[in-house]
């Protein structure tokens, strides 16, 4: 039954609804693979057989009696463990938080709950998502599948590798910098950052609130649409949410898999190729705009001469709104106590200091330090109010360009996935993964990466950006591209992945 | 310590205040716990008030008309655009470890408050009324109960955390002199009522949904420059106000009297003693790092909202009080007496519900300001309601007790043991008014005093006083002292002309 | 602007209640300077006349009908508790009173 694995949650679906298979059977197979994989990947932190086996028996049961609770009802999925769930640990990846239970779902879970979806895990993510290679998780790195040697992206790398190494067919991540992004890019998959607001983060542990998203984590541009089709759409216990219909995602996944891109004006973004691309992720993105041109769209060069600015302004307001979040963690509600040594009958304060050592890793130490430092009197005009006035040109950047394209291209991510440990004391050279996927979250626009092919036999992505609230767009052109490269491969780039070492599973 | 009015020969006071008026919503500043009062311990909480990881605020809409309409009042500007910010700091019963708040961009500013002191006029000025949430509450366990020093662990209860806050601040008031402890009295005593005209909140200090810091500085006199200030927090009844204003000065006076520096600090007003003392130093280190809530979106009124909320005002508070004296009667001494005692809002309610103007002006302003003078408590904090005030009057109205028995009446209804009625019925303090007993009694006194009653029979009415003395003190009282006159006269034949 | 001493880290960290060792300490302070040199670049960027962005989608009045909304239990809530007392947070005895 290994073949279930492999299949798309389109097809899946298909065939949950043809009576092909049952819910039980898919989701038993995906848990099957996580025991014979995970192992080596790291994708989850907590796997949740039965649960994910409870929700697949109701799933089809409600089958049985002609019912349906969504599309993708009985099709199994990992959530990236920054998302609140009930009767599963939320940790954050962080020492914090180990063994937390919420007491509520965030909304995007209770929407794949009553979607019929089965929970199979928690997945990997660097703490509380402060990075780019899910080396900064409290437990441990996730591997990438490619190359176990080689990082995953981050932070959301447990949810990119979890997919990659078909040990889920859908799973949700999260992108405040890129974190969706560019672990779909490094792990040959597809990720999109939805429109700020278009989806709630309501029960997202918040890095920094003003830019992050939730957005779906999958194999295919149509199992993505058809994923945010789901969770996206208002939600009134986040007043951030657009109170706006889901644009029609599905339908422009299907219409970019026809292959025509005529009448598309396509932008492509001076500042985000060139120097600081790997030469071979700057060609496999030159080749993509070839085959754009190919299927009709006209390409066009556009300047957005604030976007050199975006990372600064970036570690800027990420670590200041983060720094803020983060005060919570303080010993006296939930997670971690840790009392100072050699004090004796130690004080709150004493307290929360020892815990907040002890509990958080360096890069969250690091950031915190830095947020607590921009906004602190005398330097908040200088740091936190420039860097919101960047956002103001980057957006501006974006309007003008919109003005000439449709959608906007360019490299996900500068580099294919770099060895574990190799950045890890360098965090600036860290910091330059996010470079193209940082803009979008600072504008709040929209965005997707699609397999692009390989470099030095390690996946590129192609990164797609549209106009705020026209998320459709990205889907149209990330499945023209996905329509055009596959049938140039011969299929799915992960079927060129080598094949994963496996743990015998006893049954 | 120096002498007040010493002090006020050599300085000059300026006085800041700032009141947090919790509001009487049904639900929370940002989630949709019930916003009552007490209740069960964490009962009242959900993820948003705990500040659990992932939780969010959506703005109750009838908090910011509630701030809206508390700033209308107050003759403010109201902000068409303004954002809440984060106040980051530390605190255990704080459960994100920062507040929502307000900084730089109140919802409402530049007003006033037009306050009367001895019939004199003081404009208050309003620097701004910003929206805010409270915190939870810590019961301190072990060392000397309930303090906070010497405690050896703390209980948290968040029910309380997240209740609307409105943050009203004052600019510094400065050229009260010597009576800037009553100005001081006088803005909080009728901004309680402006706010319970409102309806936004019940309003009482006793139980903290009225809070008020004093900031106080003083200033050599004549200089134009304002000096280091003290703020004296959670000072929790008008009287306090003005002993916590007069303590500050002389404090201050002291201080500077002697060459030395006043320390910016703030400090703790005891209720018992009457005196502040040290809390924390206000240093550099203190740094909220306010930045704008990224979770919430601005608030900007629209100019037709405001104008809408702007018609459910109340009357102003001055043109109000010239009303109700002209409708009721009083002396502007009368008039003055009643706002400064804050018995302006408990007469008029008393009115409302029956009583004649003289006579709940003299319950309020004799029997039971006494009486809260010696609990050293707010007329408003008297278990007595203006209700019950009127049904007591109208018991003497009625002639079924009289002023001496409704005091008694007064100490049952005070003493928690129910309506007036009751306590007439339990104490058994009716007016006997069955002439059988009363006729005895009469006929009692005009037999053991017939040199008196042998005067009034020969005319002289006015010695009918010492019999009427005598039933009443066979009566225990309890009986309608004009009837017993009646009875007197009739049964000795003399007739009243 | 971009320097920053080991001084400021240790305050920061006591303004973060971070209990930073002097390891720690000596270990982020040029770490952080390397970042800030790196951010300074947007120093001169913006002139005073742009207006900060401080939310990515321009909305306003987003309010929340005045209605009690279940929350949760008693037993909800101080489930992921270090320590309860009484259906209270038991926490260790604070220093100084706001």
């Amino acid at each position: 039954m290994s073949d279930l694995t492999r299949r798309s949650a389109a097809e899946l679906a298909a065939a949950l609804a043809d009576g092909e298979t049952s819910s039980v059977a898919l989701t038993r197979a995906h848990l099957d693979r996580i025991a014979a994989v995970d192992g080596a990947v790291h994708a989850y932190l907590h796997v949740d057989a039965e649960g994910a086996l409870a929700a697949a028996r109701e799933s089809d049961e409600r089958r049985a009696r002609g019912e349906s609770a969504s599309r993708l009802d009985g099709v199994p999925i990992a959530v990236k463990d920054v998302l609140t769930t009930v009767g599963m640990p939320t940790t954050c990846g962080s020492r914090i938080l180990e063994g937390w239970v919420p007491p509520y779902d965030a909304t995007v879970v209770a929407r794949l709950r009553a979607g019929g979806l089965p929970l199979l895990g928690k997945t990997n993510m660097d703490e509380f998502a402060m990075g780019s290679s899910t080396e900064h998780s409290a437990y441990g790195p996730t591997h990438n599948p490619w190359d176990l040697e080689r990082i995953p992206g981050g932070s959301g790398g447990g949810s990119a590798a979890a997919v990659s190494a078909f040990a889920a067919p859908l799973a949700l991540g999260t992108d405040t910098g890129g974190s969706i992004r560019q672990p779909a890019a490094v792990t040959g998959s597809v990720g999109v950052k939805p429109t700020y607001g278009g989806i709630s983060r309501y029960g997202l542990v918040a890095m920094a609130n003003s830019l992050d998203q939730v957005g779906p984590v999958t194999r295919t541009v149509l199992d993505a649409a058809l994923l945010h089709e789901l969770i996206g759409g208002h939600d009134p216990l986040d007043s951030t949410s657009i109170d706006q219909p889901v644009p029609d995602v599905v339908g422009a996944a299907e219409q970019g898999a026809t292959g025509d891109l005529r009448g598309l004006r396509v932008g492509v973004v001076k500042e985000l190729t060139g120097e600081g691309y790997q030469a071979g992720v700057q060609q496999r993105f030159d080749e993509t705009v070839a085959l754009l041109v190919e299927a009709g769209a006209e390409v066009v060069e556009v300047s957005c001469p604030h976007f050199v600015h975006a990372l600064a302004a970036y570690y800027l307001i990420m670590p200041s709104e983060a720094s803020s979040n983060l005060a919570r963690f303080d010993a006296m509600r939930y997670g971690l106590r840790v009392e100072p040594e050699g004090v004796e009958a130690p004080s709150a304060e004493e307290v929360m200091r020892a815990t907040r050592d002890a509990g958080f890793g360096d890069e969250v130490k690091r950031r915190i330090i830095l947020g607590t430092y921009a906004l602190s009197s005398g330097y908040y005009d200088a740091y936190y109010g420039r860097a919101q006035q960047i956002r103001t040109l980057i957006s501006r950047d974006f309007a003008a360009a919109f003005e000439q394209a449709d959608v906007l291209v360019s490299p996900t991510a500068p580099t294919t996935a770099f060895k574990l440990g190799e950045k890890l004391d360098d965090p600036l050279a860290m910091y330059l993964n996010d470079l193209a996927t940082i803009p979008a979250n600072l504008a709040g626009v929209p965005g997707i990466s699609v397999p692009a092919g390989l470099a030095d036999g390690l996946p590129v992505g192609f990164q797609v950006l549209a106009p705020a609230l026209a998320d459709d767009r990205v889907y149209r052109v990330g499945a023209a591209v996905e329509t055009a490269l596959t049938g140039r491969w011969g299929g799915p780039l992960l079927d060129q992945a080598p094949a994963l070492p496996t743990t015998e599973v006893a049954r | 310590m120096m002498d007040f009015d010493e002090a006020l020969e050599q300085f000059d006071p300026a006085l800041g205040l700032e009141v947090h008026v919790e509001l009487n919503t049904a639900t929370k500043m940002f989630c949709g716990c019930p916003a009552a009062f007490g209740g069960e311990p964490n009962t009242h909480v959900c993820p948003t008030c705990l500040g659990l990881p992932g939780s969010m605020p959506v703005v109750n809409g009838k908090a910011v008309e509630s701030a809206i309409r508390i700033g209308l009042a107050l003759n403010c500007s109201i902000a068409e655009w303004c954002r809440f910010a984060r106040k980051n700091y530390f605190y255990p019963d704080m459960p994100k470890n920062f507040q929502t708040s307000q900084y730089d961009e109140p919802i409402a500013f530049d007003g006033y408050l037009d306050v009367d002191v001895e019939g004199e006029t003081f404009r208050v000025e309003i620097e701004r009324a910003h929206m805010e949430e409270d915190t939870g509450k810590s019961t301190h366990v072990g060392g000397t109960t309930g303090r906070i020093h010497g405690a050896e662990y703390s209980l948290v209860d968040y029910n309380r955390a997240g209740i609307p806050l409105i943050e009203i601040v004052t600019r510094p008031i400065v050229g009260a002199g010597v009576k800037a402890p009553l100005v001081a009295r006088a803005y909080v005593q009728q901004l309680r009522d402006l706010i319970l005209a409102l309806g936004v909140s019940e309003a009482r200090m006793d139980q903290g949904n009225l809070r008020a810091d004093v900031n106080l500085s003083l200033a050599p006199k004549g200089s134009d420059r304002l000096g280091t200030r003290s703020e004296t927090k959670n000072v929790n009844s008008f009287r306090s106000v003005e002993r916590a204003v007069r303590y500050e000065i002389s404090r201050h006076a002291a201080i500077l009297a002697a060459g030395d520096a006043v320390v910016q600090e703030t400090r703790h007003w005891h209720e018992d003693t009457g005196i502040t003392t040290s809390g924390r130093e206000k240093s550099d280190a203190e740094d909220y790092r306010y930045f704008p809530e990224p979770d919430l979106v601005p608030v900007a009124p629209s100019a037709q909202w405001v104008e809408e909320l702007r018609g459910t005002l109340p009357e102003n508070p001055t043109a109000k009080r010239a009303r109700l004296q002209a409708e009721w009667g009083f002396s502007d001494l009368e008039m003055r007496d009643t706002v400064g005692a804050g018995a302006l809002g408990l007469v008029e309610e008393t009115i409302t519900a029956g009583a004649a103007p003289q006579a709940a002006r003299k319950w309020w302003l004799s029997e039971l300001a006494r009486r809260a003078n010696e609990e050293g408590v707010e007329l408003s904090d008297l278990a007595i309601t203006p209700a019950q005030v009127a049904r007591i009057q109208a018991l003497v109205d009625e002639g079924k007790v009289n002023d001496k028995l409704a005091r008694q009446v007064f100490d049952g209804v005070l003493a928690g043991e129910g309506e007036p009625d009751a306590v007439v019925e339990a104490r058994g303090l009716a007016i006997v008014s069955d002439d059988g007993a009363l006729s005895a009694a009469v006929d009692d006194a005009i037999a053991a005093n017939p040199d008196v009653a042998e005067k009034i029979r020969g005319g002289k009415v006015a010695a009918a006083g010492a019999l009427i003395g005598a039933v009443m003190k066979q009566m225990r009282g309890q009986a309608d002292a004009g009837r017993v006159r009646e009875l007197i006269l009739e049964k000795l034949g003399a007739g009243e002309g | 602007m971009s320097d920053i001493t080991r001084d400021e880290v240790a305050h920061l960290a006591d303004l973060a209640r971070i209990d930073l060792s002097e390891a720690e300490i000596d270990k982020l302070a040029p770490q952080l300077a390397v970042i800030l040199e790196a951010i300074d670049s947007i120093a001169d960027v913006a002139t005073d006349d742009i207006p900060p962005t401080s939310h990515a989608v321009p909305l306003t009045n987003v309010f929340r009908e005045d209605v009690v909304r279940p929350g949760l239990t008693a037993e909800q809530a101080l489930a992921g508790a270090p320590a309860t007392e009484d259906q209270r947070f038991l926490v260790p005895r604070i220093l100084g009173e706001d």
